[in-house]
């Protein structure tokens, strides 16, 4: 065991967490927008909006890999123009391991956070604007910290969502060591090529951190709760 | 003239149709719940659009939909106080009260201790509206309304959420506020009593549409119509055949009655109120009834009777409301043989 942990390459456990954190703010930022964009809709556009943002949570992340693949890959016009005009690259790199797992991340922001702004009680909307307060002054001020429980717990979960992102990763942006090597990669290679042990340990170390997201989770959203009586 | 509201909007299965002039002081809006006196607010707060029409306030238009003018809730300057108050939960008191001020921080401090000191919040400052009574966040929400110093102060059933006892108190208490400010209120309720009490003029509006409109004490004197008598609490309605320019037959109640008022061509229906008919102990000449007992309930300070004309039978019921202290009961018998139903009491109606 001391064996495995001198030896190991510490890489995939940084590269998952700068990528979950960097998927993260993308999929906060634009869950947000998204969800505020969404509630603006009539009802029938509303359905099919929400049908395509929340595909990404219920399809297999492959599929998603595939579409990503085809939608960035050099040989396709959109990959082709970054790639001429701006000099980006995605396939194969770490930038297309953040787009993936943002991604994938993205439909539970924006559904946690639609949630949370939709219990916002409408008065409380109302009153802020008969009392004179601009729209993004209601915003910022009465909707975001009433929601803010929800927004937390979305944001946890796209967190630990984006950590373990494995399928539309791998084929996005492959599984090179140092680069893209994931945790959740680095277990399936490791598996792969029959080192048992070493991916073990990641897996020890992904359900570690999992579990700490759940709880921290848990205390987010019970919070302000104390004092109501629930159902048991 | 401080407002004027002409609107009208459609929503499936009903339509709003208010129209009302309210000059200056209180005026106030009774309607059954659900009538569209909320939504007659919402119009004129900005918060619901109606599909046409106008609303001016103090010469300012707010709305117009021929000149396609609908300025925004944060432009109209007018106070909301919601039914249920509104408050923003994540913020104390004093930011509640503070937050509409268009002041630096510590320009607002002096002026948020004003309001604190004049609405007997002193000490709350801190807490949150999960932390007050009933009537402690109706007087942080007046206060709030208050320190955005609006043209208009509009008020959504403000009583109805608070329990009895602490209703008499806080309306007085609000009834002396209010004169204090001097402001024009909108004053929006289902009790009869609250608009009688609070509002000089009214306007009754009856599933969506505004029925009459004007001085509150001569509105249930005489409230014109059938729907106007329903809503100011008029219990006893029949209705009539005219007879002679002063004399009816009141159908549902089998029995023929002199008015004092003319009885014009339009008049379809009569009423009279419980509390002024007059029990009799022998039979009168003019207006009395022989009546049977065919009901009872009875309040802290009140008896109410129900009773039918003896003569004839499916005669309606008629209600008959007493103070305890007023009751007499000569033979031990409850209802008295007879009932005089005064001339100068009953309502003509179209």
């Amino acid at each position: 065991m001391m064996d495995i942990i001198q030896n190991i390459d510490w890489s995939p456990l940084w590269i998952s967490l700068k990528t979950g954190f960097v998927a993260t703010v993308i999929a906060f930022f634009t869950g947000i927008l998204a969800a505020r964009l969404v509630m603006k809709l009539g009802n029938k556009a509303k359905w099919i909006a929400d049908g395509f943002l929340t595909l990404p949570l219920v399809l297999p992340p492959t599929v998603a890999g595939f579409l990503l693949l085809l939608l960035f890959s050099l040989r396709r016009p959109f990959g082709k123009f970054l790639m001429v005009n701006f000099d980006i690259k995605i396939v194969q790199t770490w930038p297309g391991c953040v787009i993936a797992a943002a991604v994938i991340a993205f439909p539970l922001m924006y559904r946690n956070a639609r949630a949370a702004f939709e219990q916002v009680d409408i008065n409380m909307i109302y009153a802020g604007r008969t009392l004179g307060l601009s729209e993004s002054r209601i915003f910022w001020k009465i909707v975001m910290p009433l929601a803010a429980p929800g927004i937390a717990s979305g944001t946890v979960l796209a967190f630990a969502r984006a950590l373990g992102e494995y399928g539309a990763t791998s084929m996005l942006a492959g599984n090179i060591l140092g680069k893209t090597r994931t945790i959740s990669v680095a277990i399936a290679s490791e598996t792969a090529a029959g080192n048992y042990d070493v991916a073990g340990f990641w897996v020890a170390v992904i359900v570690t951190v999992s579990f700490l997201i759940v709880v921290a989770i848990n205390m987010t959203s019970q919070r302000g709760m104390g004092r109501v009586k629930r159902w048991k | 003239m401080a407002l004027e509201v002409d609107i009208k909007k459609a929503f499936p299965g009903f339509t709003l149709d208010v129209s009302f002039q309210a000059d200056k002081g209180c005026m106030g809006i009774l309607g059954a719940s659900g009538c569209g006196k909320s939504m007659t607010l919402k119009c004129i707060a900005g918060i619901e659009k109606p599909d046409e029409g106008r609303i001016v306030l103090n010469g300012r238009v707010l709305f117009d939909s021929k000149k396609r003018i609908d300025l925004k809730p944060q432009k109209r300057n007018v106070g909301y106080l919601f039914q249920n108050y509104a408050l923003f939960p994540n913020m104390t008191v004093e930011e509640n009260i503070g937050i509409g001020m268009k002041l630096k921080k510590e320009e607002k401090k002096p002026l948020t201790a004003k309001q604190l000191e004049l609405f007997q919040l002193q000490g709350l400052e801190k807490r949150y509206p999960y932390e007050l009574s009933g009537g402690q966040q109706q007087r942080v929400a007046l206060a709030r309304i208050l320190s955005c110093n609006p043209d208009i102060i509009m008020l959504d059933e403000p009583f109805s959420a608070l329990d009895g006892y602490l209703k008499d108190t806080l309306q007085l208490q609000m009834q002396e506020v209010l004169a204090g400010y001097g402001k024009d209120v909108l004053f929006v309720s289902h009790s009869r009593d609250e608009i009688f009490k609070f509002c000089d003029k009214m306007c009754l509006i009856s599933q969506g549409k505004s029925m009459q409109v004007g001085d509150t004490k001569e509105i249930f004197s005489k409230p014109g119509t059938m729907e106007a008598a329903k809503l100011t609490g008029c219990k006893n309605l029949s209705a009539i055949e005219k007879i002679s320019d002063y004399e009816l037959f009141a159908k549902d109640w089998n029995f023929r009655m002199k008015t004092a008022e003319k009885i014009g061509d339009d008049i379809r229906y009569v009423g009279v109120r419980g509390h002024w008919l007059i029990p009799s102990w022998t039979d009168q000449e003019e207006n009395t009834m022989a009546i049977k007992e065919a009901g009872y309930t009875e309040t802290p300070f009140e008896k109410q009777y129900l009773f039918v004309n003896a003569l004839g039978e499916g005669n309606s019921r008629i209600w008959w409301m007493i103070n305890k202290k007023d009751f007499i009961d000569q033979d031990g018998g409850g209802l008295p043989p007879y009932m005089i139903f005064p001339k100068e009491h009953i309502m003509l109606l179209r």
